[in-house]
């Protein structure tokens, strides 16, 4: 029923990523393994240098008993999967209308002059992609770059390429605000509301 | 101004732990299984009597959704469904409390999924909300290690699993339909209504999805009782609500508030004001970005609120205000939130595949003023036949806006078709 | 019942129906381009919204169930206005390309533009254009024309079983695709070139060879396996164009395979086309009256026998077996698979060589034992509804594993495990016990075995056992896949010891003339010896052996009755006249006993009926099911080793018009191949 187009690529979970994918599976009922798809399918991208290859789809498919075109239609369908391979650093910049509205414009310059990239493009040295986003749910930070699992925010010009300098030099740099000195996203200069409950641990999580 | 002590989520900003210990101590999972055992007819009645209405944007009472769930089984299992897809733009309150008041969102999924005779409730978070994921996973963790819930849950004697399903970029799957084909395994494509999830929902089985903050503020419900909750607001229009105030604003911010609060209230109590002065305000999206803007004169004095806003032609919708100052260009941004909806089209019906892109195509040159003036009374006549035709209401979100900025601006959009042309007439 | 208006009418409806489904027993046709009687509800094209009072939007009427008090309106401002635009966004990115697309002058959406469209085209940005797609060697596709509407995509997951299709991307960006570009590999998958409302996907092998306008269309029915599909040929002057699928509900319901489409070409090459007479070792042209001369000069006095194949009509049948008869010879048979349905000492009951139920019963069956048979090559389009039986119920198979395209439980490929069915032994004989209509299908791998009279007996006995025959009900299955063969059993063309006693009498002497009528699928070097008359159509294996060659009609140039799998009288009109000197077949055996000095007693096809159904009542009854009484037959036996298999290798090259077909070799390279079918399979590791 299923006609492999892979080629010599070899792909599948490591030990670890099995026992998890296992785990996954165990949240839906049985005959309904397929909705561990997305999931796996995310899994499967981080372990495979950040994009779904065929071989990676086919794998996950058969994984999960599914025919392959199903696999593809997911995998085409959600934007996070990258179906094309990317750099080791992928630097995802929103530019919806809230951050827009915030500076997202000098945002993207600033990634655009570091980088040397356009969207969608990767370095020559494979370091970094640079991808543009839409809404990431994050507007009152607003402007917004998602990179690794974390939300970069409050971000303009100048922090943008301090934070992409932080990149290339090593370093993680801190997630959160970046230009201002306010928590989360309270107001700069301190919460208008529940003042006593904001400086009972001034804990992160 | 909402007192501190009606506040729901007082660790909205995360300065103290998500943590269980830390979310017991502010009142989290007080007393849950005495709530539990008041019953199911205790439980859809105070939700009812407190009149939530449904904070994922429809304004749906919740009440009345739960009592949708058939009382007696057919053998399917049923399914609570949270709808943590956040990504209307706009809009981030959701996120806030899955990583700073996770346990509010678990102990809501408890009483919510007790009432409607859930065997369990699937989160679906969107997939970019990676860390929030991680939170809401050790939370729930936490209150399985607990008892909180599991097979025995807060020792009533009932079982209940949450998972966490997560995303992987995708609007439409705020859709609930598209969600629950999501959650299956599938492309987000809504679902054909009728049968309503209620009947045929999750693999099938009576369903019901609920929006985070709709579920998370129930167990407060419950606690303090419907008529504590229904007390705030105004009629139709109670309660506490999480507001996302962005764009021109000195200090964007979330902040929870008094539904009702009027909009220049809230804007310069905690968003420091609009920046450059209120009479420096253009327009302001005031209910995520699906929704009619309102120019300053409506903003002045509406207050925020399902009815109210919709007397103004515009919406609630999830609270999330999007401030625009004198110094916008209006069209660019609504053709931004265009491009928007074409990239988040699912593609399944023609109306929406077709005239997203269409649509955004003809705001793209509105922005140069590269358009025919005519152009305007035809795309205009595209978003009415997109709008109402649709599987779902992405196609109405995507022509709202651009008739939202055509209501109230379509002189300067006029004359920026004339300047075009007078700029190609002197070259 | 719900009652409901529309626009009007009062019309009540069943149950379950839908508003598009009142609408129309309103008599009022609602346009539509996703909707498929046959197919999942998508609602996706728009096309069909109507206005519901008391709804504030328009619906879609193939969705909407209908209910008690619906009031509808069809053609307010408000539903046309809707029209108007969903017709303006299907067309906005499709090509306007209809002078060079196969499918004007059929086109749904020229058709529903013509009626429901409003303004002239408004929509000036770039268009979409897609690259080219490959669907394999029958469907042509030109993605950019595609509307989305989803119907191969459900018919390749619902009613083909074979999940090939999707749609990739999403937005305006959404492209109906394969899999990385591989085959649609079913054998049904020609059916979604009728279900595209639009040219995107088209008739591969008929590309631009006709327009519709330019066919002259004969309702008729197909020959290439034995359900006797109701079938559609579109003719152009002497050359039949293409066949489409008829609608019958109780055979086809609207599919036919990829044989029965695309196996058009095999009707023009490697036709017979003149006698032929050997001459010097060599066979050599020659007239009516020098071959039949030929025949006359070497068959007098001679012991003769006769073969009858897989794709003959009734009327030359009869005629055959009238001039053996007047020539004195009771030696003529029709099973070249070697079945043993009727064996020398079994009975010789009509029921016991019949698909008793009825196609159609397969809906309402909910457990079924298969042996012998890969029903997906001897009857493709049958195959479909067990595929919904598998839904239903549990299907076993004894005999090969392959893949049906559902689940089915294996039980071995021996007699024996026939033995523990009846026996009660195993789940699946519990599964069969509590079935309320199981059904057991004998192919030709069981009825051809060696121990072929045993299995019988056996399949006899394990329809008594599980409650398979009743009142009403008969679930006792043969599946046929030559289509002349239950005609060729109700004339009674069986001689003891089957086709083999024939080959192995020519080969030893005993018999010295061989009439073949269009055997091709047996092992022809035995009739070296004998002196061999070759009628038929096509230059085929027959022709290798043959001494005088008599050029036959194929299906679709003359008049001819076939009885189908199920007992089913079906009578086909002639669509086109045949090649050169090739003759409709009775009148050649007609002639033929003239000059052998044993007139036949008929004179024209409707005097041979006539006399035919005076010998045969049975044939009388044109498209109706027949119900055979239960009855003995089968041979008490004893289980050898030897493998119950399946008989058909490849599905495209069962017969000699299917051999003489280029496409069908095409996809018999495509599809049968070795490397093909272990990835599809998925046993290369």
């Amino acid at each position: 029923m299923n006609i492999s187009v892979r080629n010599a690529e070899k792909f599948e979970f490591t030990a670890e990523n099995m026992t998890w994918a296992e785990g996954q599976m165990a949240k839906y009922p049985p005959s309904r393994k397929q909705s561990a798809v997305m999931p796996l399918l995310t899994r499967a991208q981080e372990q495979n240098n950040g994009w779904v290859s065929i071989t990676v789809m086919e794998y996950v498919a058969d994984l999960l008993g599914m025919p392959y075109i199903r696999v593809q239609e997911v995998a085409s369908f959600y934007t996070m999967y990258n179906l094309k391979p990317v750099g080791k650093h992928v630097i995802e910049v929103c530019t919806t209308t809230p951050c827009w509205l915030r500076g997202s414009d000098d945002v993207v310059a600033a990634c655009k002059d570091e980088l040397g990239i356009g969207f969608g493009e990767t370095t020559a040295d494979g370091e970094f992609t640079l991808l543009e986003v839409e809404c990431a749910g994050a507007c009152v930070n607003a402007p917004v770059i998602a990179y690794k699992k974390e939300y970069y925010e409050d971000l303009d010009n100048d922090s943008t390429r301090k934070f992409i300098k932080a990149i290339k030099s090593g370093d993680v740099p801190l997630p959160g605000p970046q230009t201002t000195d306010r928590h989360k996203s309270a107001p700069q200069g301190g919460p208008t509301t529940l003042k006593e409950f904001c400086a009972v641990q001034g804990g992160q999580e | 101004m909402l007192a501190d002590k009606d506040r729901i989520f007082t660790n909205l900003y995360g300065y103290q732990s998500y943590g269980l210990d830390a979310a017991k101590k502010r009142g989290d999972w007080d007393g849950t299984k005495q709530i539990l055992e008041k019953g199911i007819d205790w439980i859809i009645g105070e939700m009812k009597a407190s009149g939530l209405r449904g904070r994922g944007g429809a304004g749906f009472p919740t009440g009345l959704k739960w009592s949708f769930m058939p009382k007696e089984s057919d053998g399917r299992p049923q399914y609570l469904v949270v709808n943590a897809d956040e990504g209307e733009p706009g809009t981030c309150k959701d996120r806030e409390i899955m990583r700073h008041d996770p346990h509010k969102l678990i102990e809501g999924c408890l009483v919510a999924g007790f009432a409607m005779r859930a065997c369990a409730a699937y989160i679906y978070i969107r997939g970019e909300f990676v860390h929030e994921a991680d939170v809401l996973d050790a939370a729930i963790e936490e209150a399985y290690a607990d008892g909180l819930i599991g097979d025995n849950a807060c020792g009533m004697g009932y079982k209940f699993d949450v998972y966490v399903h997560r995303g992987a970029g995708a609007y439409i799957c705020g859709e609930e339909t598209a969600l629950i084909e999501s959650l299956e395994g599938k492309k987000g494509q809504p679902r054909l209504k009728p049968p309503f999830p209620a009947n045929v929902g999750l693999y099938g089985c009576p369903s019901t999805v609920n929006n985070v903050e709709s579920i998370a503020v129930a167990p407060t419900i419950l606690r303090r009782g419907g008529a504590w909750f229904a007390g705030l607001g105004r009629e139709n229009n109670t309660g506490t609500k999480l507001f996302c105030i962005s764009g021109h604003v000195n200090n964007p911010c979330n902040v929870e508030e008094e539904m009702g609060i009027p909009l220049k209230e809230l804007i310069e109590k905690h968003a420091g004001g609009v920046r450059g002065g209120w009479d420096n305000l253009l327009a302001i999206i005031p209910g995520g970005s699906s929704v009619h803007m309102l120019p300053k004169s409506i903003c002045d004095t509406v207050l925020m609120d399902f009815d109210s806003l919709r007397a103004e032609g515009s919406g609630l919708g999830t609270a999330a205000v999007i401030v625009m100052d004198k110094s916008t260009d209006l069209v660019r941004a609504i053709a931004r939130l265009s491009a928007f909806y074409a990239h988040e089209s699912c593609g399944q019906c023609t109306p929406c595949r077709e005239g997203t892109g269409w649509m955004s195509r003809i705001m793209q040159r509105m922005v140069t003023g590269e358009a025919e003036m005519e152009e305007i009374d035809m795309l205009l006549d595209v978003t009415r036949k997109v709008e109402g035709h649709t599987i779902c209401a992405l196609g109405d979100a995507a022509a709202w806006p651009i008739q939202g900025l055509f209501r109230h601006f379509r002189p300067e959009v006029e004359q920026r078709i004339l300047n075009y042309k007078k700029s190609r007439n002197a070259a | 019942m719900p009652t409901l208006n529309i626009d009007g009418i009062e019309v009540e409806v069943e149950n379950g129906s839908t508003v598009l489904q009142a609408c129309e027993a309103a008599g009022i046709e609602i346009p539509r381009f996703c909707y498929h009687e046959r197919l999942s509800i998508s609602g996706n094209c728009r096309m069909c919204l109507v206005e519901m009072e008391k709804a504030p939007k328009l619906i879609a009427s193939c969705a909407m169930p209908a209910g008690d008090g619906m009031v509808i309106h069809t053609n307010s401002d408000k539903v046309r206005r809707g029209r108007e635009g969903v017709l303006e966004f299907t067309l906005i990115n499709h090509p306007l390309d209809c002078p060079v697309c196969d499918q004007g002058g059929e086109c749904d959406l020229q058709d529903q533009y013509l009626y429901y469209s409003g303004d002239d085209a408004r929509y000036t940005e770039a268009r979409r254009v897609v690259s080219k797609e490959d669907f394999g060697p029958l469907v042509k596709t030109m993605m950019t024309r595609c509307i989305h509407c989803t119907r191969c995509v459900r018919f390749s997951e619902e009613i083909a079983g074979v999940p090939a299709l999707g749609g990739i991307g999403r937005g305006d960006h959404l492209e109906i695709t394969t899999y990385m570009e591989q085959p649609f590999a079913s054998e049904l998958s020609g059916n979604v070139v009728d279900l595209c409302p639009v040219g995107a996907l088209t008739n591969k092998p008929y590309v631009f060879s006709a327009r519709p306008w330019e066919l002259k269309s004969t309702e008729t029915f197909d020959v290439h396996d034995a359900m006797g599909s109701s079938i559609r040929a579109d003719a152009r002057g002497r050359e039949v164009m293409r066949f489409l699928p008829r609608v019958h509900e109780d055979v086809n319901e609207e599919w036919i395979s990829d044989k029965t489409r695309q196996a058009v070409d095999g009707l023009k090459y490697n036709r017979l086309d003149t006698p032929y007479v050997r001459r010097d070792g060599t066979l050599q042209p020659a007239s009516w009256d020098e071959a039949f001369d030929a025949i006359a000069d070497n068959i007098t006095g001679k012991k003769i026998a006769a073969l009858v194949g897989d794709l003959c009509d009734l009327e030359s049948m009869y005629a055959l077996k009238g001039l053996m008869t007047a020539l004195g010879s009771e030696a003529i048979d029709c099973r070249q698979d070697g079945a043993k349905y009727i064996s020398d000492s079994g009975g010789k009951h009509r029921v016991g060589y019949l698909f008793n139920s009825g196609i159609a019963a397969i809906d309402e069956a909910d457990a079924c034992l298969l042996v012998g048979s890969n029903p997906r090559k001897e009857a493709a389009v049958l195959n479909i509804r067990l595929r919904y039986l598998s839904k239903r119920g549990p299907i076993a198979s004894v005999g090969n594993v392959e893949n049906l395209t559902y689940p089915v439980q294996h039980l071995g490929n021996t007699v024996k495990a026939l033995e523990n069915i009846l026996a009660g032994k195993g789940d699946f004989a519990k599964a069969l016990k509590a079935a309320k209509n199981p059904m057991i299908i004998l192919g030709s791998g069981a009825t051809s075995h060696p121990d072929g009279a045993y299995i019988l007996k056996l399949a006899h006995d394990i329809a008594d056992k599980f409650g398979m025959v009743r009142d009403g009900w008969n679930g006792f299955n043969i599946l046929h896949h030559a289509a002349s063969r239950v005609g060729a059993m109700d004339l009674g063309l069986v001689t003891d010891g089957g086709v083999d006693s024939i080959l192995d009498g020519a080969a030893s002497g005993d018999i010295e003339v061989v009439f073949n009528l269009g055997a091709d699928e047996i092992d022809l070097g035995r009739l070296e010896k004998a002196f061999v008359i070759y009628q038929g159509s096509h230059g085929d294996e027959g022709v290798k052996y043959a001494d005088v060659i008599l050029p036959g009609a194929a299906y679709t140039e003359k008049p001819g009755t076939y009885v189908n799998m199920e007992g089913r009288v079906q009578v086909a009109p002639r669509v086109i006249f045949g090649p050169g000197d090739a003759r409709e077949d009775w009148t050649i055996l007609r002639a033929l006993s003239e000059r052998l000095g044993h007139v036949l007693p008929y004179d024209n096809i409707a005097e041979l009926r006539a006399k035919m159904i005076v010998d045969h009542p049975a044939l009388a009854a044109v498209d109706q099911l027949p119900e055979e009484p239960w009855a003995d037959f089968g041979v008490a036996g004893k289980a050898s080793d030897t493998p119950i298999t399946n008989l058909i290798a490849d599905f495209y090259q069962t017969n000699p018009i299917a051999r003489s077909s280029k496409v069908m070799a095409e996809c018999s390279t495509a599809y049968e191949g070795a490397k093909f079918v272990a990835e599809a399979t998925g046993t290369n590791g």
